[in-house]
């Protein structure tokens, strides 16, 4: 178990914007930390610099408080899982797994032990004797991650895993992943551009964008407490929604759109034009724009199946957002600002 | 209605559009090619070694399979037979080795990449009889540059004699065809490296292999099964080939350099003996055969998919 700390991180590639932008991040012991963001984030950049795959442009890498400045991969003690799990494809499902322990010299006598520990670990003894062709996905991704701890790492560095996966395995997968690592108890990173993937995951979220930490938070921090408009809307589907007042963005989750009826207290009321409603069995998705104000103003509702609430396309419906429920973004730089009385926005 | 559905009804006004004219046209070329060019040499080649054809006597008479009794029982031809085995053998030994090393240097990034590839590439481009040639001057007895340069650093004195010294003749001849086979085994065994994803590598790293870890456990067997097809189309270059010998050394001296290809173009063209020729050339039919079965078995049951 051990931290890892990047200090003014900066990964540039030649004639490119830096993949990775100044920086700064520290984990918690044992914690399972997710880097998410969209594709060329710079979050894959990330995890290959504290990996020692890519050396980084200027900043430093401490793992367990000791600088990793120049020192291969294979003394960082940490194990990385690939996005195509990369199994040796020529080998048994043994001897991709005892390769690390040979590759690091443990002795003959103790590698039987250490595969089967791992491989008992994973659910996958049975399979020691066959070829990572002849597995499934999960059971490859078992592989590839019985791999990795038999080196007994102190580090965890998990590259999108489960987007080679359908999406039924998917979630009994996450679940595994998840449980496997309580179990053992090992700081792990973990890259996604999935957000459910990564609410479902994550002890705490960080949310990247142009090679820039944007916010690093518990699910519920990042969810409800976005620290600007990318975080606002990259987490969260549908989307947080944003009505320009002013010079502050106004802020609000689908769900907090309630209807008129529900008011209770201070807030915020709202005139949309259905455009369209969606049908989605458990919830309905209602998308419009606000009436009066000016036509970007679009805004999206999730109502649950259980809020009998008679919306059509085509005609107006009044809105109520609760206050507490609201959050305020500076127009210009994006950034959440401190909260403003109801009574200047309405 | 779909657009292609709008297309078929539409008149073919050129007979080019009609996939019944079009498709015999593209196809005839090469039926005709190989049928002109293999297919009817071939079974002549059969009819020819049951019969007594000669150059002087054209008229077919069945003898069975006399022409290979008396074959098998010529001593040229089983020096020839065995020489022909162990020069594709090691011509290929030395094959794989140079072009795998040549191969991992054609994929790493370097300056002047290009001249090197070029240069690599270059004998595959020159036609083989006029290479032979350039070669008979390379390892000429007076002229050798080889020799020159040599001398130049008091190695030897004197003259080498490169095609006239038996043991010399075959080193020769092996090392022109290595010359010639390494460009197409280097292209071929290159692209099984550019093949093999990057991440198995980066895991490589991170497992903690070295270089030379990674590269007989990880590299090696991975390019396996396109170096197998590299050796099958290279040994079936070398064995079927009879230029570089016959320009070199003309199957001497005393036979040193015969192989199966010279030896049938001696008893069949210029002996006159087309029955026995062909039935010396069809000797390389079975182990051409035998050898691409025994490799491309090998390549299925190495599974790296």
């Amino acid at each position: 178990m051990a931290i890892v700390e990047a200090r003014n991180l900066t990964k540039a590639f030649d004639g490119q914007n830096p993949a990775v932008d100044n920086l700064n991040l520290v984990t918690e012991e044992g914690e399972y930390l997710v880097l998410l963001g969209p594709s060329g984030s710079g979050k894959t950049t990330l995890l290959r610099l504290i990996a020692g795959l890519e050396q980084p442009t200027s900043g430093e890498i401490f793992i367990a408080g000791d600088p990793m400045a120049g020192l291969p991969p294979r003394v960082r003690s940490i194990a990385m899982v690939f996005q195509s799990y990369a199994l040796y494809p020529h080998k048994t499902v043994y001897e991709n797994i005892v390769f690390p322990l040979k590759a690091q010299g443990v002795e003959a006598a103790q590698r039987p032990e250490k595969v089967s520990w791992a491989a008992d670990l994973l659910g996958i003894g049975h399979l020691l004797k066959r070829k990572p062709r002849q597995l499934s996905g999960g059971e490859r991704q078992r592989v590839a991650l019985a791999r990795a701890l038999v080196r007994e790492p102190a580090v965890f560095l998990l590259d999108e895993p489960l987007s080679n996966l359908d999406a039924k395995l998917r979630a009994t997968a996450r679940d595994e992943l998840k449980t496997f690592q309580r179990r053992i108890g090992v700081t792990t990173l973990y890259v996604t551009h999935d957000q459910v993937e990564a609410m479902g995951l994550g002890d705490r979220i960080a949310v990247m964008n142009e090679g820039q930490l944007r916010q690093i938070g518990t699910p519920r921090e990042v969810y409800s407490n976005p620290a600007d408009t990318f975080v606002a809307t990259f987490v969260g589907s549908p989307p947080m929604n944003l009505i320009r007042r002013g010079d502050i963005l106004v802020g609000f989750r689908p769900e907090s759109m309630l209807p008129d009826s529900e008011k209770a207290g201070e807030g915020l009321s709202l005139q949309v034009d259905v455009s369209r409603v969606e049908y989605l069995g458990s919830e309905r998705h209602m998308l419009g724009t606000l009436a009066g104000g000016d036509l970007q103003n679009k805004v999206t509702g999730v109502l649950p199946a259980a809020m009998p609430l008679d919306v059509r396309e085509g005609k107006d419906q009044v809105f109520f957002v609760h206050a507490p429920d609201l959050r305020f973004f500076d127009a210009e730089t994006g950034k959440r600002t401190d909260p403003r009385p109801v009574r200047d926005i309405a | 209605m779909s657009s292609s559905e709008a297309a078929a009804r539409r008149p073919k006004r050129y007979l080019m559009e009609r996939e019944g004219v079009l498709a015999p046209l593209l196809l005839a070329p090469s039926i005709i090619y190989i049928f002109a060019l293999v297919a009817i040499p071939f079974f002549l080649a059969i009819a020819y070694s049951l019969s007594d054809v000669t150059i002087g006597d054209p008229s077919f008479d069945f003898v069975g399979l006399e022409n290979f009794r008396q074959v098998l029982e010529d001593p040229v031809f089983r020096r020839s037979l065995r020489n022909s085995v162990v020069m594709t053998f090691v011509t290929m030994l030395l094959v794989v080795v140079i072009s795998k090393i040549l191969a991992l240097v054609l994929t790493k990034d370097f300056r002047g990449k290009w001249v090197v590839r070029f240069l690599i590439l270059l004998p595959w481009t020159t036609p083989v009889s006029l290479a032979a040639i350039a070669w008979l001057w390379m390892l000429d007895s007076l002229f050798s540059p080889i020799d020159w340069t040599l001398r130049r650093f008091g190695l030897i004195q004197g003259s080498l004699n490169w095609l006239g010294n038996p043991d010399l003749a075959v080193v020769s001849v092996v090392a022109v065809q290595v010359w010639r086979v390494v460009p197409l085994a280097a292209v071929i065994i290159m692209a099984g490296l550019v093949a093999i994803p990057s991440e198995i590598y980066d895991a490589a790293r991170m497992d903690g292999a070295g270089f030379w870890r990674t590269l007989f456990q990880v590299t090696i067997p991975l390019t396996l099964p396109v170096t197998a097809v590299a050796v099958l189309f290279g040994a079936v270059v070398v064995f079927a080939d009879m230029s570089v010998p016959y320009v070199l050394t003309r199957g001497g001296p005393i036979d040193a350099t015969q192989v199966l290809p010279t030896w049938a173009f001696f008893r069949g063209i210029q002996g006159g003996d087309l029955a026995q020729g062909a039935a010396i050339a069809l000797f390389a039919l079975p182990v051409l055969a035998a050898m691409a079965v025994a490799i491309l078995r090998s390549v299925r049951k190495m599974d790296i998919g």
